[in-house]
């Protein structure tokens, strides 16, 4: 196992807030890496410095052997990096399939006048695009909603949707942001098997925030616990749940 | 009620979703291409207006309704694409090519301008657009030596392969010419919606920062539709010169860049059908009111204002009552009548979403 991404220490302001402290993580190849932590912790923050939404203050995130800080935001998919966002970032006003072509983008081969004459070449691409985005559909049984607006559909189903615009970019890395967050039990369930299929038959790693302990220690190799940005400690899920600094800050921010 | 059965992924692809609407739109055409032989040249007239603005509509469209981009600075646009064909034209450039240029012309122009106006985002990029619309009539009076200023042109004569368009004399082929532009528009716009860089510009529409993480490069997507939509609009602009013979630096004024605007979000924002529909409302509204004036008997006394004040009407109340348009009006009572007799009253209300606090433990 290689290493696919590796963070060093990487730290973030905002303003008198340091989101993310000195942090220095590595993601293995083909695992599954959970990061836990209290609300505020800067998981998410995290997330959005491998998509370069923010600029480190100082430390470095290489991924494969390229530095991400050299590239713009839209040009971190390129690599192989999709991502899911906490709170739903959906294209409501398109159904679930554009959403999921959407995904696509990144392999984009004709440019605007070749799609307005959709030549030959336009149509096989699309074609191409279907086929990849009906495997999507088919894994994660989102059949009955192809062609429905994002905007009618109900919150568990979105979820997926978002899940599946990720997976239809062809990833090496998928980063879930809190991807069990407000789903039902058996919602919640699905989304396990999911997790361990797309890295088991799809070979793809998967990094996650996830504040569901049960789902964390069901699917993650490895986890990092997060507090105040910092890191509290790391390992497998079992020595991260019984480390005693990550107990204290679990029940001192339950107590706050 | 129909149901589609998808054999093969070609079926999304495809132009028409089956037989049916294949068969409606040809009827369409067919019957739009007969329509000098069914009606007298004053509503042929009429419906060329109609086709001129609904060409407009879809390069607002393009911009606002498909990537959510305000633009009060389409007039502009019209003026540029009027000018440069006619202009071109002047310079004894055939109009086969002379209006492709202007189209190309405008959209470059659009372009540029875009650059730095994309920066910008809801109102404050429609309060920057405005702006244009109002540089656009000083900056034709200065150019005076090329425009003739305020005492304006006359459209040429139209001339393809010999045979001789104008829109008073032959009404008809003017109405076969801007069908056959309306078409093309409407086919490349068809187009762009399916594929990848009409998925974008609704991307960028609904959330830049997914659209960003998915690898769409949000500036270069809206400088795209920016072009994209002023080459289309400058060829409506174009075709309005033609229609309207002679034109000066008011007839491009603030007031079309509004009415276009209105006309799309009355017509349904991000919708082919939308920018007819509106087109529909835009061009008949005159004529609507004149006849109910009439019918009433105060043909005689001229209220200022009052087409404009029945627009602002007609725009608030869709506004309030349907704000997806004529198109999702449209829409509403086809599926009625497809679903009939199961459809529920409650079919249309969007559902609820919840965030993660509809989690209680
Ligand atoms: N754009 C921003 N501007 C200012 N402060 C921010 C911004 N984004 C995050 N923060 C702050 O950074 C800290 C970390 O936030 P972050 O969203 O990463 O937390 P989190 O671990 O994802 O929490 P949660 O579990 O609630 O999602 C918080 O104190 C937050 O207020
Ligand atoms: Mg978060």
């Amino acid at each position: 196992m290689s290493t696919l991404l590796e963070i060093n220490n990487a730290t973030l302001k905002f303003g008198g807030v340091v989101a993310v402290n000195d942090l220095t993580f590595s993601v293995e190849e083909g695992e599954v890496y959970a990061i836990v932590g209290p609300n505020g912790a800067g998981k998410s923050t995290v997330f959005n410095l491998i998509s370069r939404f923010y600029n480190p203050y100082a430390g470095s995130i290489t991924f494969d052997g390229h530095n991400l800080l050299d590239r713009n935001a839209d040009s971190v998919a390129d690599l192989g990096i999709a991502r899911t966002f906490q709170n739903i970032e959906l294209f409501d006003h398109a159904t679930v399939l554009q959403n999921l072509l959407v995904g696509r983008h990144r392999h984009r081969k004709t440019n605007l006048v070749q799609e307005m004459l959709f030549t030959p070449k336009v149509r096989q691409e699309e074609k191409r695009h279907r086929e990849a985005v009906e495997e999507v559909i088919d894994f994660l049984d989102l059949q009955p909603y192809r062609d429905k607006m994002i905007a009618g559909l109900p919150y568990g189903v979105r979820k997926v949707v978002e899940l599946g615009r990720a997976l239809a970019s062809g990833p090496r890395l998928l980063l879930l942001d809190e991807p069990a967050s407000g789903l039902s039990v058996e919602e919640t369930q699905d989304m396990r098997w999911w997790i361990d299929d797309i890295r088991k038959q799809m070979g793809i790693t998967v990094l996650m925030v996830e504040h569901d302990m049960g789902l964390v220690s069901g699917v993650s190799d490895r986890v990092l616990a997060l507090a105040d940005g910092a890191k509290l400690a790391e390992g497998t899920p079992q020595q991260v749940q019984s480390d005693p600094a990550v107990i204290e800050a679990y029940l001192g921010a339950g107590a706050a | 009620m129909r149901i589609h059965f998808k054999t093969s992924y070609e079926h999304d692809i495809r132009l028409f979703p089956d037989w049916w609407s294949f068969c409606v739109y040809a009827t369409l055409i067919v019957i739009a291409v007969a329509l000098p032989w069914l009606m007298d040249d004053f509503f042929l007239g009429e419906v060329t207006n109609v086709l001129i603005w609904a060409i407009a509509g879809l390069g607002l469209m393009l911009l606002t309704g498909q990537t959510g981009q305000a633009s009060l600075g389409h007039a502009a646009f019209l003026a540029l694409g009027c000018y440069s064909c006619i202009i071109f034209m002047e310079q004894g450039w055939p109009f086969l090519i002379a209006f492709p240029a202007a189209g190309i012309l405008t959209g470059v122009v659009g372009t540029i301008i875009a650059i730095p106006a994309i920066r910008l985002h809801g109102i404050y990029l429609a309060i920057a657009t405005i702006a244009l619309s109002i540089l656009a009539d000083d900056i034709i009076v200065l150019m005076e030596p090329i425009t003739d200023g305020v005492s304006g042109k006359f459209a040429p004569m139209i001339n393809i392969f010999g045979i001789e368009i104008e829109r008073w004399t032959t009404p008809d082929r003017f109405y076969w010419l801007v069908l056959a532009v309306t078409i093309l528009c409407t086919l490349a716009y068809r187009n762009l919606l399916r594929s990848p860089l009409g998925r974008a510009m609704a991307a960028v529409r609904d959330s830049e920062v997914s659209a960003t993480a998915m690898g769409v490069h949000i500036a270069r997507t809206k400088a795209a539709a920016f072009g994209i939509s002023c080459a289309i609009t400058g060829l409506a602009g174009a075709l309005m010169g033609f229609y309207a013979g002679a034109f000066n630096n008011e007839t491009f004024s603030i007031v079309i860049s509004i009415t276009l605007l209105m006309m799309i979000v009355i017509g349904g924002l991000g919708s082919i059908h939308g920018a007819f529909f509106g087109a529909v409302v835009v061009a008949f509204l005159p004529q609507f009111l004149s006849m109910t004036k009439d019918l009433i008997g105060g043909s005689s006394v001229a209220i200022p204002g009052l087409e404009t004040g029945v627009f602002g009407m007609i725009l608030i109340l869709f506004i309030l009552f349907e704000p997806m348009g004529i198109y999702g009006r449209w829409m509403k009572i086809r599926i009625w009548f497809e679903l009939f007799p199961f459809a529920r009253k409650d079919m249309f209300k969007r559902q609820k979403s919840y965030l993660k606090t509809e989690r209680l433990r």
